[in-house]
Protein backbone atom coordinates (compact mmCIF):
# COMPACT_ATOMS: atom_id res chain seq x y z
CA UNK A 1 0.00 0.00 0.00
CA UNK A 2 2.85 2.54 1.16
CA UNK A 3 5.89 2.78 -0.13
CA UNK A 4 9.44 4.40 0.98
CA UNK A 5 9.70 7.34 -1.51
CA UNK A 6 7.48 9.73 0.28
CA UNK A 7 6.64 9.89 3.85
CA UNK A 8 3.55 7.71 4.44
CA UNK A 9 1.25 10.81 5.56
CA UNK A 10 1.59 12.48 1.90
CA UNK A 11 0.53 9.24 0.31
CA UNK A 12 -2.44 9.04 2.60
CA UNK A 13 -3.38 12.44 1.73
CA UNK A 14 -2.75 11.47 -1.86
CA UNK A 15 -4.99 8.45 -1.66
CA UNK A 16 -7.88 10.05 0.14
CA UNK A 17 -7.63 13.10 -2.69
CA UNK A 18 -7.97 10.52 -5.84
CA UNK A 19 -10.85 8.91 -3.81
CA UNK A 20 -12.39 12.22 -4.50
CA UNK A 21 -11.23 12.81 -7.31
CA UNK A 22 -12.29 9.53 -8.47
CA UNK A 23 -15.65 9.91 -7.01
CA UNK A 24 -15.51 6.97 -4.30
CA UNK A 25 -15.81 9.52 -1.75
CA UNK A 26 -18.64 11.68 -2.13
CA UNK A 27 -19.06 15.43 -0.83
CA UNK A 28 -20.09 15.44 2.81
CA UNK A 29 -19.27 11.64 3.14
CA UNK A 30 -17.82 10.99 6.78
CA UNK A 31 -14.21 9.48 5.93
CA UNK A 32 -12.68 6.71 7.84
CA UNK A 33 -11.44 8.00 11.81
CA UNK A 34 -7.72 7.95 12.72
CA UNK A 35 -7.84 4.97 14.83
CA UNK A 36 -10.02 2.88 12.42
CA UNK A 37 -7.61 4.01 9.35
CA UNK A 38 -4.28 3.53 11.57
CA UNK A 39 -5.60 -0.06 12.24
CA UNK A 40 -6.99 -0.55 8.87
CA UNK A 41 -3.35 -0.20 7.54
CA UNK A 42 -1.21 -0.99 10.48
CA UNK A 43 0.53 2.51 10.74
CA UNK A 44 1.02 4.49 13.45
CA UNK A 45 -2.21 6.48 13.84
CA UNK A 46 -0.09 9.96 14.36
CA UNK A 47 0.49 9.38 10.87
CA UNK A 48 -2.56 8.83 9.80
CA UNK A 49 -3.76 12.01 12.28
CA UNK A 50 -0.68 13.98 10.02
CA UNK A 51 -2.24 12.74 6.58
CA UNK A 52 -5.84 13.72 7.42
CA UNK A 53 -4.96 17.29 9.13
CA UNK A 54 -3.10 18.08 6.11
CA UNK A 55 -6.38 17.48 4.21
CA UNK A 56 -8.21 19.74 6.49
CA UNK A 57 -5.69 22.37 6.31
CA UNK A 58 -6.27 22.30 2.57
CA UNK A 59 -9.77 22.46 2.68
CA UNK A 60 -10.54 18.90 1.01
CA UNK A 61 -11.80 17.75 4.28
CA UNK A 62 -13.95 19.48 7.50
CA UNK A 63 -14.13 18.15 10.93
CA UNK A 64 -17.17 18.06 12.81
CA UNK A 65 -16.27 18.50 16.45
CA UNK A 66 -17.31 14.86 18.33
CA UNK A 67 -18.17 13.55 15.10
CA UNK A 68 -15.37 13.13 12.86
CA UNK A 69 -14.11 14.05 9.75
CA UNK A 70 -16.13 14.39 6.31
CA UNK A 71 -15.13 15.34 2.67
CA UNK A 72 -15.87 19.58 2.12
CA UNK A 73 -18.66 20.22 -0.34
CA UNK A 74 -16.17 21.82 -3.25
CA UNK A 75 -13.37 19.64 -2.63
CA UNK A 76 -13.44 18.10 -5.87
CA UNK A 77 -14.38 20.61 -7.80
CA UNK A 78 -11.15 22.24 -6.35
CA UNK A 79 -8.56 19.39 -6.81
CA UNK A 80 -10.28 19.25 -10.13
CA UNK A 81 -9.27 22.97 -10.72
CA UNK A 82 -5.69 22.23 -9.26
CA UNK A 83 -5.02 18.82 -10.78
CA UNK A 84 -6.03 20.70 -14.48
CA UNK A 85 -3.46 23.37 -13.64
CA UNK A 86 -0.74 20.83 -13.08
CA UNK A 87 -1.67 18.35 -15.96
CA UNK A 88 0.00 20.83 -18.61
CA UNK A 89 2.84 21.29 -16.29
CA UNK A 90 3.34 17.64 -15.26
CA UNK A 91 2.07 15.32 -17.99
CA UNK A 92 2.17 17.75 -21.21
CA UNK A 93 5.55 19.58 -21.02
CA UNK A 94 7.53 16.53 -19.76
CA UNK A 95 5.72 14.85 -22.78
CA UNK A 96 7.04 17.51 -25.33
CA UNK A 97 10.07 17.59 -23.61
CA UNK A 98 10.85 14.01 -24.42
CA UNK A 99 9.36 14.36 -27.86
CA UNK A 100 11.46 16.89 -28.69
CA UNK A 101 14.33 15.09 -27.26
CA UNK A 102 13.88 12.02 -29.98
CA UNK A 103 12.78 13.91 -33.15
CA UNK A 104 8.60 14.09 -32.79
CA UNK A 105 6.96 16.98 -34.00
CA UNK A 106 4.05 18.83 -32.54
CA UNK A 107 2.01 18.19 -35.91
CA UNK A 108 3.10 14.19 -35.24
CA UNK A 109 1.69 14.49 -32.25
CA UNK A 110 -1.39 16.15 -32.99
CA UNK A 111 -2.47 14.30 -35.63
CA UNK A 112 -1.81 10.69 -33.31
CA UNK A 113 -4.16 12.60 -31.01
CA UNK A 114 -6.63 13.23 -33.60
CA UNK A 115 -7.25 9.61 -34.67
CA UNK A 116 -7.59 9.44 -30.68
CA UNK A 117 -10.86 11.70 -30.48
CA UNK B 1 7.90 12.70 29.60
CA UNK B 2 10.89 10.90 30.04
CA UNK B 3 14.27 13.05 29.70
CA UNK B 4 17.82 11.76 29.59
CA UNK B 5 20.83 13.96 30.38
CA UNK B 6 24.55 13.53 29.26
CA UNK B 7 23.60 9.97 30.15
CA UNK B 8 26.80 7.23 30.53
CA UNK B 9 26.55 3.83 31.00
CA UNK B 10 30.07 2.47 31.78
CA UNK B 11 31.19 -1.33 32.62
CA UNK B 12 35.26 -1.16 33.27
CA UNK B 13 36.73 0.24 30.34
CA UNK B 14 33.86 -0.53 28.56
CA UNK B 15 31.30 2.46 27.30
CA UNK B 16 28.08 0.97 26.87
CA UNK B 17 25.93 4.35 26.68
CA UNK B 18 28.25 7.63 25.62
CA UNK B 19 26.64 10.93 26.77
CA UNK B 20 23.61 10.20 25.36
CA UNK B 21 20.82 13.18 26.05
CA UNK B 22 17.21 12.16 25.05
CA UNK B 23 13.95 13.72 25.49
CA UNK B 24 10.76 11.38 24.76
CA UNK B 25 7.52 12.71 25.01
CA UNK B 26 4.75 10.68 26.75
CA UNK B 27 2.56 8.33 24.83
CA UNK B 28 4.38 7.65 21.91
CA UNK B 29 5.53 4.56 20.32
CA UNK B 30 9.37 4.31 19.72
CA UNK B 31 11.67 1.97 17.62
CA UNK B 32 15.27 2.13 19.05
CA UNK B 33 17.18 1.21 16.46
CA UNK B 34 20.82 0.02 16.61
CA UNK B 35 23.80 -2.75 15.95
CA UNK B 36 24.63 -5.54 18.52
CA UNK B 37 26.72 -3.86 20.88
CA UNK B 38 25.81 -0.49 20.25
CA UNK B 39 24.29 -0.06 23.61
CA UNK B 40 20.56 -0.70 23.25
CA UNK B 41 19.89 -3.04 26.32
CA UNK B 42 21.93 -1.03 28.32
CA UNK B 43 20.11 2.27 27.61
CA UNK B 44 16.86 0.56 28.20
CA UNK B 45 18.00 -1.00 31.48
CA UNK B 46 18.61 2.67 32.39
CA UNK B 47 15.00 3.89 31.26
CA UNK B 48 13.76 0.64 33.24
CA UNK B 49 15.52 1.35 36.23
CA UNK B 50 16.98 -1.86 36.33
CA UNK B 51 20.26 -0.49 36.64
CA UNK B 52 21.78 3.16 37.52
CA UNK B 53 23.17 5.28 35.33
CA UNK B 54 26.91 5.90 35.57
CA UNK B 55 26.93 9.65 35.23
CA UNK B 56 24.05 11.79 33.99
CA UNK B 57 20.69 11.43 34.66
CA UNK B 58 17.01 10.81 33.89
CA UNK B 59 13.82 11.47 34.81
CA UNK B 60 10.24 10.04 34.33
CA UNK B 61 7.39 12.93 34.57
CA UNK B 62 9.99 14.82 36.87
CA UNK B 63 11.36 12.43 39.33
CA UNK B 64 14.40 9.87 39.49
CA UNK B 65 12.49 6.24 38.76
CA UNK B 66 15.34 4.67 40.31
CA UNK B 67 13.85 2.50 43.33
CA UNK B 68 10.67 4.53 43.17
CA UNK B 69 7.58 2.40 43.63
CA UNK B 70 5.25 4.39 42.03
CA UNK B 71 7.15 4.92 38.70
CA UNK B 72 7.65 1.00 39.14
CA UNK B 73 4.64 -0.29 39.08
CA UNK B 74 3.84 1.75 36.01
CA UNK B 75 6.77 0.23 33.68
CA UNK B 76 7.32 -3.24 32.37
CA UNK B 77 10.62 -4.12 30.93
CA UNK B 78 10.34 -7.13 28.97
CA UNK B 79 13.78 -8.95 27.89
CA UNK B 80 15.93 -11.49 26.44
CA UNK B 81 16.01 -13.71 29.89
CA UNK B 82 11.86 -12.75 30.84
CA UNK B 83 13.44 -12.54 34.19
CA UNK B 84 10.79 -15.50 35.53
CA UNK B 85 11.69 -18.38 36.89
CA UNK B 86 12.04 -21.40 34.52
CA UNK B 87 11.03 -23.68 36.56
CA UNK B 88 7.01 -21.96 37.14
CA UNK B 89 4.44 -22.70 34.88
CA UNK B 90 2.79 -20.17 32.73
CA UNK B 91 -0.02 -19.96 34.70
CA UNK B 92 1.90 -19.03 37.88
CA UNK B 93 3.76 -16.62 35.63
CA UNK B 94 0.63 -14.73 34.84
CA UNK B 95 -0.40 -14.94 38.70
CA UNK B 96 3.00 -13.39 39.99
CA UNK B 97 2.71 -10.21 37.29
CA UNK B 98 -1.02 -10.12 38.17
CA UNK B 99 -0.17 -9.46 41.47
CA UNK B 100 3.21 -6.95 40.69
CA UNK B 101 1.01 -4.67 37.81
CA UNK B 102 -1.63 -2.57 39.38
CA UNK B 103 -3.20 -2.38 35.38
CA UNK B 104 -2.77 -5.99 34.48
CA UNK B 105 -5.79 -7.39 32.52
CA UNK B 106 -5.65 -10.88 33.48
CA UNK B 107 -9.04 -11.46 30.36
CA UNK B 108 -6.46 -9.99 27.96
CA UNK B 109 -3.84 -11.45 28.92
CA UNK B 110 -5.78 -15.52 28.76
CA UNK B 111 -6.84 -14.09 24.84
CA UNK B 112 -3.19 -13.69 24.21
CA UNK B 113 -1.98 -17.00 25.50
CA UNK B 114 -4.84 -18.34 23.28
CA UNK B 115 -3.30 -16.50 20.64
CA UNK B 116 0.25 -17.46 20.89
CA UNK B 117 -1.07 -21.13 21.26
CA UNK B 118 0.29 -20.75 24.73
CA UNK B 119 -0.52 -23.96 27.13
CA UNK B 120 -0.72 -22.04 30.29
CA UNK B 121 0.11 -25.50 32.15
CA UNK B 122 3.51 -25.62 30.24
CA UNK B 123 6.75 -24.66 32.00
CA UNK B 124 8.53 -22.01 31.02
CA UNK B 125 11.80 -23.97 30.51
CA UNK B 126 10.00 -26.33 28.51
CA UNK B 127 8.84 -23.26 25.75
CA UNK B 128 10.83 -23.08 22.60
CA UNK B 129 12.75 -20.12 21.67
CA UNK B 130 9.62 -18.55 19.73
CA UNK B 131 7.04 -19.42 22.72
CA UNK B 132 9.44 -17.85 25.40
CA UNK B 133 9.27 -14.55 23.04
CA UNK B 134 5.31 -14.92 22.87
CA UNK B 135 5.33 -14.97 26.26
CA UNK B 136 7.61 -11.80 26.81
CA UNK B 137 5.23 -10.38 24.98
CA UNK B 138 2.00 -11.11 26.70
CA UNK B 139 3.65 -10.21 30.19
CA UNK B 140 4.20 -7.18 28.32
CA UNK B 141 1.02 -6.21 26.68
CA UNK B 142 -0.92 -7.45 29.45
CA UNK B 143 0.43 -5.31 32.02
CA UNK B 144 -0.55 -2.78 30.13
CA UNK B 145 2.35 -0.04 32.17
CA UNK B 146 2.18 3.35 31.17
CA UNK B 147 5.78 2.65 30.21
CA UNK B 148 6.44 -0.37 28.58
CA UNK B 149 9.58 -1.56 27.17
CA UNK B 150 10.22 -4.35 24.89
CA UNK B 151 13.57 -5.08 23.98
CA UNK B 152 13.58 -7.50 20.90
CA UNK B 153 10.58 -9.51 22.23
CA UNK B 154 10.78 -10.99 18.68
CA UNK B 155 13.16 -13.52 18.39
CA UNK B 156 12.60 -16.88 17.65
CA UNK B 157 8.67 -16.05 16.78
CA UNK B 158 7.88 -16.66 13.09
CA UNK B 159 6.26 -14.78 10.74
CA UNK B 160 2.82 -15.48 11.68
CA UNK B 161 3.38 -14.99 15.55
CA UNK B 162 5.00 -11.55 14.53
CA UNK B 163 2.72 -10.07 13.00
CA UNK B 164 -0.06 -11.12 15.39
CA UNK B 165 2.48 -9.36 17.93
CA UNK B 166 2.48 -6.19 15.68
CA UNK B 167 -1.28 -6.21 15.14
CA UNK B 168 -1.64 -7.04 18.73
CA UNK B 169 0.22 -4.30 19.92
CA UNK B 170 -1.16 -1.57 17.56
CA UNK B 171 -5.00 -2.33 18.43
CA UNK B 172 -4.18 -2.13 21.72
CA UNK B 173 -2.03 1.00 22.03
CA UNK B 174 -4.93 2.42 19.67
CA UNK B 175 -7.34 1.79 22.71
CA UNK B 176 -5.06 2.67 25.37
CA UNK B 177 -2.19 5.01 24.27
CA UNK B 178 1.09 5.04 26.16
CA UNK B 179 4.86 4.94 26.00
CA UNK B 180 6.02 1.98 24.41
CA UNK B 181 9.58 1.71 23.38
CA UNK B 182 10.56 -1.17 20.69
CA UNK B 183 13.70 -2.23 20.37
CA UNK B 184 14.43 -4.33 16.75
CA UNK B 185 16.47 -4.96 14.03
CA UNK B 186 13.65 -6.07 11.92
CA UNK B 187 12.68 -2.39 10.85
CA UNK B 188 11.00 -2.98 8.07
CA UNK B 189 8.57 -5.30 9.05
CA UNK B 190 7.51 -2.23 12.24
CA UNK B 191 8.62 0.88 11.07
CA UNK B 192 5.54 2.04 10.04
CA UNK B 193 4.39 1.55 14.04
CA UNK B 194 6.90 3.52 15.26
CA UNK B 195 5.85 7.55 15.88
CA UNK B 196 9.50 7.95 16.29
CA UNK B 197 12.78 6.48 15.89
CA UNK B 198 15.61 6.49 17.86
CA UNK B 199 18.98 5.28 16.25
CA UNK B 200 22.09 4.59 18.29
CA UNK B 201 25.68 3.93 17.82
CA UNK B 202 28.52 2.79 19.25
CA UNK B 203 26.67 4.20 22.69
CA UNK B 204 25.96 7.56 21.23
CA UNK B 205 22.61 8.98 19.59
CA UNK B 206 22.60 9.32 15.59
CA UNK B 207 19.20 10.14 15.09
CA UNK B 208 15.87 10.94 16.72
CA UNK B 209 13.24 12.16 14.47
CA UNK B 210 9.99 11.25 13.52
CA UNK B 211 9.74 7.96 12.07
CA UNK B 212 7.63 9.14 8.54
CA UNK B 213 9.95 11.72 8.31
CA UNK B 214 12.60 9.41 7.59
CA UNK B 215 10.55 8.25 4.22
CA UNK B 216 12.61 10.01 0.98
CA UNK B 217 15.28 11.50 3.14
CA UNK B 218 17.81 9.04 1.66
CA UNK B 219 18.07 9.05 -2.40
CA UNK B 220 19.97 6.91 -4.41
CA UNK B 221 21.70 9.14 -7.37
CA UNK B 222 22.69 6.29 -10.17
CA UNK B 223 24.15 6.70 -13.16
CA UNK B 224 27.62 7.94 -14.82
CA UNK B 225 30.27 8.59 -12.49
CA UNK B 226 31.19 11.86 -13.68
CA UNK B 227 27.84 13.37 -13.40
CA UNK B 228 27.08 11.44 -9.85
CA UNK B 229 30.14 13.12 -8.89
CA UNK B 230 28.75 17.07 -10.06
CA UNK B 231 25.23 15.98 -8.64
CA UNK B 232 26.44 14.68 -5.15
CA UNK B 233 29.30 17.43 -4.80
CA UNK B 234 28.31 18.73 -0.92
CA UNK B 235 25.82 16.31 -0.07
CA UNK B 236 26.16 14.28 2.82
CA UNK B 237 27.17 11.12 0.78
CA UNK B 238 26.33 7.42 3.16
CA UNK B 239 26.98 4.89 1.24
CA UNK B 240 28.55 4.57 -2.37
CA UNK B 241 29.19 1.78 -5.13
CA UNK B 242 31.01 1.54 -8.02
CA UNK B 243 30.51 -0.60 -10.80
CA UNK B 244 32.49 -0.25 -14.23
CA UNK B 245 31.79 3.79 -15.14
CA UNK B 246 29.08 3.83 -12.94
CA UNK B 247 28.53 4.98 -9.66
CA UNK B 248 25.79 4.55 -7.31
CA UNK B 249 25.77 6.98 -4.29
CA UNK B 250 22.89 7.01 -1.26
CA UNK B 251 22.88 10.48 -0.52
CA UNK B 252 21.25 11.92 2.78
CA UNK B 253 18.42 14.57 2.71
CA UNK B 254 15.24 15.42 0.64
CA UNK B 255 15.96 16.73 -2.93
CA UNK B 256 13.50 19.44 -3.70
CA UNK B 257 11.62 19.22 -7.19
CA UNK B 258 14.12 21.33 -9.02
CA UNK B 259 16.92 19.10 -7.89
CA UNK B 260 15.37 15.89 -9.17
CA UNK B 261 14.37 17.05 -12.55
CA UNK B 262 17.88 18.47 -12.49
CA UNK B 263 19.04 15.13 -11.75
CA UNK B 264 16.96 13.65 -14.31
CA UNK B 265 17.76 16.33 -16.48
CA UNK B 266 21.54 14.85 -16.17
CA UNK B 267 20.62 11.35 -17.15
CA UNK B 268 20.80 9.96 -13.28
CA UNK B 269 18.19 7.35 -11.59
CA UNK B 270 16.74 8.59 -8.38
CA UNK B 271 15.67 5.61 -5.79
CA UNK B 272 13.70 5.55 -2.80
CA UNK B 273 15.70 4.48 0.37
CA UNK B 274 13.75 2.71 3.16
CA UNK B 275 14.23 3.57 6.88
CA UNK B 276 16.36 -0.09 6.88
CA UNK B 277 18.83 0.84 4.47
CA UNK B 278 18.90 3.97 5.98
CA UNK B 279 19.47 2.84 9.20
CA UNK B 280 22.67 0.46 7.57
CA UNK B 281 24.31 3.33 6.20
CA UNK B 282 23.93 5.60 8.73
CA UNK B 283 25.51 2.38 11.80
CA UNK B 284 27.93 1.07 8.95
CA UNK B 285 31.91 2.29 9.61
CA UNK B 286 32.63 3.93 6.25
CA UNK B 287 36.41 3.07 5.03
CA UNK B 288 37.32 7.10 4.91
CA UNK B 289 35.56 10.23 6.16
CA UNK B 290 34.00 11.28 9.19
CA UNK B 291 31.47 8.67 11.44
CA UNK B 292 28.00 9.57 9.82
CA UNK B 293 26.70 11.08 13.01
CA UNK B 294 29.41 13.79 12.66
CA UNK B 295 28.49 14.22 9.04
CA UNK B 296 24.51 14.58 10.08
CA UNK B 297 25.34 17.37 12.46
Amino acid sequence: MFDDRSPIYLQIADGIKDDVLSGVLKEDEQVMSTNQYAAFYQINPATAAKGFSTLVDEGVLYKKRGIGMFVSPDARAKLLDGRRQRFFAEVVDPMLAEARMIGIGVDEIVAHLGERK
Amino acid sequence: MIELQDLTVRYGDTVAVDHLSLTLPTGKIYGLLGRNGSGKTSLLSVLASYRKATSGSITVDGVDPFENAGVMRQTSFIRDTLDVNGADRIAKVLDFAARLRQGWDAAYAARLLEMFELDPRKRVSSLSRGQRSSLGVVLGLAARSQLTILDEVYLGMDAVARTAFYRELLADYLDRPRTIILSTHLIEEVADLFEQVIIIDRGRLVLHEEADELRGRGVTVTGPAAAVDAFVAGRTVLGDQHLGGVRAATVYGRLAPDEVQRAQGAGLALGPVGIQDLFVHLTSTPAAGPRPQEALR
